[in-house]
């Protein structure tokens, strides 16, 4: 060490110094081992996809439409998810119309008129806490409230409901998120020129929170749209069932896109493991756009202040 | 407005409210005041719907019935400590994957990544949150199982192990994300600090940042484990307990949970409202996963508002 020590420039000497010896293996080492847990969830998310896609092949190749538009059914080579496509739709326009709206005036309230009292802090560690409640305990309220003591039956509409109370809470999160990120500056200055406080959050807040309130609310609308277990507990149909047409979902049996993925996948044939690959891509598809499309919207309009 | 007109002086009056401003005011107000309690009505509900249903199950089952040889409903068998301990084992499990990979993911993302990486990387684990657990459930059942769990054990098709490998890839990305933020928030002028002291990147992550942050990943781990508790579909296609189970610890056999146990309870609902109490335990295992979820929430949120308030 010290006859080579000799040889080095100052320089080299203290960097040598400074690192005690060598270069950082084992710091490198950790570096690599966290990148690689990083790699493993992408390995999984790769892997998951193209398995499930491998097994769709057969469905997509033979009978892309057929399969869309064919309605439930116990034989393999005719079932399809019609009811399933009608039934999730309905339920997402039950959400988006019951939710969004409920779930952004919430925010609004908080975060633009409540004042630190006890009423408000009440209802922000309660929403809080109702974002972490399991979704199916949600669908244990429906079953009580909505189903029973209401009366609605295991109708589609107690299952929009019960969709709707379970996204309320996210919604009202990322809505007061996108509304915090408003500086007050930009609040100050309308007040300061005699706007009310809703003419404020009309004109002035809410258009600069949009597209983090867009967000927000498409991410939670897929949510919801992947949702099963409370789905089954108010009552949709995880089997085989005729139906003739959205009047008659509304009022009567119905199912969604993962509550057939759900059904299909306990049964032991080979061909409905096809189905529910098929199915899945289905439902994957429509949330990883609505995904991407929500990541598109938030770094486009993402705005530093 | 009026002053620019006529040259009167402006009175206290010209700067007062309109009525009508003002009460569209106070009605819009309202609105919003009454969206943000739907929230205390839902929890109200929720409470109210579990209570009642679970008080009637407690006082009417056979006392017998909580504590048999294992969970069969249909039989009027009720044991609670079958159900608890698969919930337990699956959480288990769960954790064992989701402790390294989402405080592994949360430590890069956080220390490591350059912004460009930040954001290749950051839609991977955002993307992995969105899939539905109904469609990792198939993917324990069709794959993992297949693949990892029986090659290396020879265990059978359903088991607690892959649903719970399952469900710890669900929550990874939440541990990943919760534990990154917390890291995130630790102020530079820590780092800074430890590297004035001549300390390396990963003694500067691992001994100074990590120790920081700690009650934020405590909190993030217990989220994680609160939302295992309450993963259902997964269990319910991957775990094989779907008509009832014996009591059982081992991950490598078939086994019930809680939120598993309800939704089997849930399907045959025809018949739940025939059978004497099934429709009412429903309501008693949803109290218990209420309860314990809300418990754990409730600490973690108690370890979040630590690091806030320490920075």
């Amino acid at each position: 060490m010290v006859t080579g020590e000799r040889a080095l420039s100052t320089r080299e000497a203290v960097e040598h110094r400074l690192r005690a010896g060598g270069g950082d293996t084992a710091g490198l080492v950790l570096q690599g081992a966290l990148l690689l847990t990083l790699l493993i969830s992408l390995g999984v998310l790769v892997v998951l996809v193209a398995d499930i896609l491998i097994r769709a092949i057969p469905v997509i190749a033979e009978r892309p439409i057929d399969f869309l538009t064919s309605p439930l059914s116990s034989r393999p080579a005719r079932a399809g998810i019609l009811q399933g496509i009608i039934g999730s739709v309905l339920l997402m326009a039950f959400v988006a119309t019951i939710a969004l709206p409920l779930g952004i005036g919430a925010a609004v309230y908080l975060e633009e008129y409540a004042r630190d009292t006890w009423l408000s802090r009440l209802i922000r560690t309660n929403i809080r806490n109702l974002a972490g409640v399991p979704s199916i305990v949600f669908g244990l309220m429906g079953l009580a409230i909505f189903v029973s003591t209401l009366g609605l039956g295991k109708s589609l509409i107690a299952g929009g409901l019960t969709l709707a109370v379970l996204v309320l809470p996210i919604a009202v999160i990322t809505t007061s998120e996108a509304l915090r990120a408003v500086p007050l500056s930009i609040r100050e200055a309308a007040l300061g020129v005699g706007a009310t406080r809703w003419e404020t959050v009309r004109s002035h807040v809410v258009p600069y929170a949009a597209p983090g309130i867009l967000t927000g609310t498409i991410l939670s609308l897929a949510r919801a749209f992947g949702e099963t277990a409370p789905l089954l507990m108010v009552g949709a149909i995880a089997g085989t069932f005729s139906s003739g047409g959205i009047g008659d979902m509304l009022g009567g049996s119905y199912t969604a896109l993962p509550v057939i993925v759900f059904s299909w996948s306990g049964q032991p044939q080979d061909e409905f493991r096809t189905l529910t690959a098929a199915a899945i891509v289905v439902l994957l598809l429509v949330i990883l756009l609505v995904n991407a499309s929500a990541i598109v919207l938030r770094n486009r309009y993402d705005r530093r202040w | 407005m009026t002053a620019s007109s006529s040259r009167a002086s402006l009175t206290p009056s010209d700067l007062r409210i309109a009525p009508g401003r003002r009460r569209r005011e106070a009605a819009i107000r309202g609105f919003f005041l009454a969206a943000a309690a739907v929230s205390i009505l839902v929890t109200g509900a929720i409470v109210f719907s579990l209570l009642g249903n679970a008080l009637y199950f407690l006082i009417n089952v056979d006392k017998g019935a909580l504590f048999s040889d294992g969970w069969f409903p249909r039989r009027g068998m009720y044991d609670i400590r079958t159900i608890v301990a698969g919930t337990l084992v699956i959480s288990a499990v769960a954790m064992l994957v989701a402790t390294p990979l989402g405080l592994g993911a949360g430590i890069y993302l956080s220390e490591y990544a350059t912004p460009r990486v930040r954001r290749l990387l950051k839609p991977i684990l955002e993307t992995l949150a969105s899939i539905p657990s109904v469609v990792l459930g198939f993917f324990a059942l069709t794959w993992i199982s297949p693949n990892i769990i029986q090659p290396l054990t020879g265990a059978p098709l359903s088991t607690m192990a892959s649903a719970g490998l399952a469900v710890g890839i669900l929550i990874t990305p939440l541990v990943a994300s919760i534990s990154e933020d917390a890291m995130h928030a630790v102020p530079s002028y820590l780092r800074e600090a430890s590297y004035g002291l001549g300390a390396r990147k990963r003694t500067t992550s691992l001994r100074v940042v990590f120790p920081a942050a700690v009650s934020g990943i405590v909190a993030a781990l217990l989220l994680g484990v609160s939302r295992a508790i309450g993963e259902t579909m997964i269990v319910a296609i991957a775990a094989g307990g779907t008509g009832g189970s014996l009591f059982e610890v081992n991950p490598l056999e078939p086994g019930q949970t809680m939120t598993a146990a309800m939704t089997a309870l849930a399907i045959g609902s025809d018949q739940v409202r025939g059978a004497e109490l099934t429709f009412e335990s429903l309501f008693f295992v949803g109290l218990l996963l209420f309860v314990i979820t809300l418990t754990l929430n409730l600490v973690s949120d108690a370890f979040v508002r630590r690091v806030r308030r320490a920075y």
